[in-house]
């Protein structure tokens, strides 16, 4: 099932569009069967009335329509049923079906009214054409119980139209969406209700009536967005769709004909995908820092793992290794039926970086970033840490994280100053016996115990750094107990009007 | 067949039974850890490397001490260009103190983990990677088991582990070649000079495959061990060598 783009007879641009004619109360029947085939009405109040926002196909039968009062279709059917209409729950319902048709190509958006957009350029092939695609789309969604109709055309536009208003097929061949157009009204054009009634009023009843017309005199009588409308549904002017996902460049998918529930079924997969992908990246000279593998669920829900790597890399048994810690988070259901594999980010990798791999020096290097990227992996990439000088006195600042694991330290580690081997990360308060300011404690009590220092070095006086941070400075001790342990105290602050507080911040060797 | 000829063939049998247990002698002859005559106590007078040592530590200030003795050999075992992995929970070492016992701290590589279970994974993965030279392993004690699964992992790939177990609830039975304990002692300073000395430990071997166990007193001063040669190994266990 594997595809390439070279192998696309017509490169010219598709689309498809999908109305969901009875999105809501289709929803509202899925959750509620026993409503299928009544007459029943969603509403929301609006100004202090009660509007009909959905009418079911019994009740739209009786002429009962959305904008209507309830009150004046209560009047039509005495036995109507009215339920109150969640607000956002169309927003919501139609966007978990467009994320539902991703599984049909990466570019789904949303239609204002009820309906999806899919850009299925380059995609029918794969399910043998587009009338099997465009049946199996909607064999699908009837299947879940929507009502939809549905159009494939070159341009949004006319596809909108078609789907809506269209007669005779639902499939517009490449370039006769002009033909198509013609007999159908004007309202296929996606205009305002003013311009509709004033076209209505001209006897304007058909493109055809119009579309011949001189520009400027169409312009002149209806606006420039009647012009604008047209040239979009004629495919004269390109028309943009916001996808709900953003298309990733590097992108690899791979429907399975049955759905896959097995370990080994998804590996297999997984370096299907994995060998097409650093295919790819190797003839762009690119390697993936960051991969993404979903799963699309038969039930419409998504799996997915995620990995990244220290450095560039498009080895396939490497990545291959990274994922295989994570298969085994994959839920797979009632089974998976499309995997995409994703690299939102990917890095230059010359081929001579990679070709030196096993010979020079840097070759230790990357044995150690493979297994990073394993450890990185397994428990999180936060838990590595490679530390660098910094240019503090305060020891809490005296190092950072070094970006890479190859960035080179560009000062020199000082060895100058006394620093304990072992640093608590909070220093730990103490009580003290100090005889007078400024000289190191005779004994001090930590976690109970009462130690008699013996020998003593210091004070080291560090200020805080007032540009960073507001604190009264540090006066540290190395003492050592009359055990052998060797410690590193400090007094914050001088002694003054309140008696100073003493810690301990670290061990000495 | 002469009384010398006997002791000679002996010493070689002895060679290969080194050998067939996992003491390569080739790839440890570079290493000098300076550790002076405490040499003496390992088999053949060379630190084994390729494989794990257990370092005990009862108490947080001694393992400041084991800290600091376990740095001073990586600085010899990891050289200028070799990489060490320094795995464990609730870490406490602070990187720029490592400079002081010889090792560069950006050659080490902290791996700072949350739970045990995952500390052994890493330190096994970490262990079977041949481009590490040093692992340092933090944990809580180790077991038979788990010792054995780390000693087949350096079997393959020739790392050396040090694993530093704090304040371990039993001293179990293990695979590593070398068990020590360090604590700290007073430093030394001349008479009436005020101050605190170099760093000075009680490194207590207490067992070594093929070799010496003992007590040694050692120091830390100007970038080297320093054997303070007082006393004797307090215990000897024979073993057919002929000196």
């Amino acid at each position: 099932m594997k595809y390439h783009l070279e192998e696309q007879p017509d490169m010219g641009k598709r689309f498809i569009n999908i109305w969901f004619h009875h999105l809501m109360t289709d929803w509202f029947v899925r959750h509620n069967p026993g409503l299928q085939d009544e007459p029943f009405v969603l509403v929301a109040p609006d100004r202090g009335r009660v509007i009909i926002k959905a009418a079911s196909p019994a009740a739209g039968v009786l002429g009962i329509e959305p904008g209507m009062v309830v009150a004046d279709a209560r009047a039509i059917l005495p036995s109507l049923q009215v339920f109150n209409e969640e607000t956002s729950r169309k927003d919501k319902l139609l966007n978990e079906l467009a994320e539902w048709c991703i599984r049909y190509t990466p570019i789904v958006a949303l239609d204002t009214s009820d309906g999806l957009i899919l850009d299925i350029s380059g995609c029918a092939h794969l399910w043998g054409g587009e009338r099997q695609y465009l049946k199996e789309i909607i064999a699908k969604l009837k299947s879940f119980g929507y009502q939809v109709r549905a159009a494939i055309a070159d341009t949004i536009g006319a596809c909108w139209a078609i789907a809506r208003y269209g007669r005779l097929t639902a499939i517009i061949e490449p370039g006769m969406q002009a033909e198509a157009l013609l007999p159908l009204p004007p309202v296929a054009l996606r205009l305002d209700t003013n311009v509709l009634e004033r076209m209505h009023k001209l006897g304007f009843y058909q493109i055809r009536s119009f579309v011949s017309m001189p520009h400027n005199t169409l312009k002149r009588r209806f606006g420039p967005i009647l012009l604008e409308k047209l040239a979009q549904a004629l495919g004269e002017v390109e028309e943009t769709i916001q996808p709900i996902r953003p298309v990733q460049p590097y992108q690899e998918r791979l429907p399975s004909l049955e759905p896959i529930r097995t370990a080994a079924g998804i590996e297999i997969a997984l370096k299907d995908l994995l060998e097409t992908l650093c295919i790819r990246l190797l003839q762009e000279g690119k390697g993936l820092r960051k991969a993404i593998f979903k799963g699309c669920r038969v039930d419409g829900k998504m799996q997915q793992i995620e990995i990244g790597t220290n450095h560039p890399t498009r080895n396939v048994s490497h990545l291959f290794k990274l994922f295989e810690l994570k298969i085994n988070t994959i839920r797979p259901g009632l089974g998976l039926e499309l995997f995409l594999l994703e690299a939102p980010v990917v890095e230059i990798l010359s081929m001579e970086q990679e070709t030196l791999w096993n010979i020079t020096k840097g070759s230790a290097n990357k044995v150690v970033m493979n297994l990073l990227d394993r450890i990185g992996v397994r428990v999180g990439i936060n838990a590595i840490h490679r530390y660098l000088p910094d240019e503090h006195h305060w020891p809490e600042r005296s190092v950072r994280l070094a970006a890479s694991l190859q960035e080179k330290n560009p000062l020199i580690w000082r060895t100058d100053l006394p620093r304990p081997v072992c640093l608590l990360p909070l220093p730990e308060r103490i009580e003290v016996t100090a005889p007078i300011p400024d000289y190191p404690p005779m004994l001090f009590r930590y976690k109970g115990k009462v130690h008699k220092v013996r020998k003593a070095d210091g004070p080291e006086r560090i200020e805080q750094e007032w540009w960073l941070e507001q604190g009264l400075h540090r006066d540290y001790y190395c003492v050592e107990d009359d055990t052998g342990a060797r410690y590193w105290l400090f007094r914050l602050g001088n002694y003054g009007e309140d008696k100073p507080e003493w810690f301990v911040h670290g061990f000495f060797a | 067949m002469g009384p010398a000829n006997k002791g000679e063939i002996i010493e070689k049998l002895q060679k290969q039974i080194l050998s067939m247990q996992g003491f390569r002698e080739t790839a440890a002859q570079g290493v000098n850890t300076g550790l002076g005559a405490l040499e003496m106590a390992f088999p053949n007078s060379v630190f084994p490397t390729g494989a794990i040592h257990e370092f005990l530590s009862p108490a947080a200030e001694h393992a400041a001490a084991t800290t600091g003795f376990m740095a001073g050999l990586l600085g010899r075992l990891v050289g200028q260009t070799g990489i060490c992995l320094w795995i464990g929970a609730r870490r406490t070492v602070f990187a720029p103190a490592l400079k002081i016992f010889g090792i560069d701290p950006d050659q080490v590589i902290f791996i700072d983990l949350i739970r045990e279970k995952d500390v052994l994974w890493t330190i096994e993965e970490a262990l079977k990677c041949d481009a590490v030279s040093v692992v340092v392993g933090e944990l809580n004690g180790i077991t038979f088991t788990e010792s054995r699964r780390l000693q087949l992992a350096v079997e393959q790939s020739k790392v050396t582990g040090l694993m530093h177990c704090f304040n371990p609830l039993k001293i179990n039975h293990t695979t590593a070649v070398a068990r020590w304990k360090i604590t700290s002692l007073a430093s030394i300073m001349e008479e009436g000079m005020p101050g605190v000395g170099y760093p000075r430990w009680s490194v207590e071997l207490l067992k070594i495959r093929n070799g010496k166990p003992g007590i040694w007193e050692l120091e830390w001063s100007s970038g080297q061990f320093r054997n303070l040669d007082k006393p004797n190994p307090v215990v000897e266990i024979p073993f057919g060598r002929t000196a």
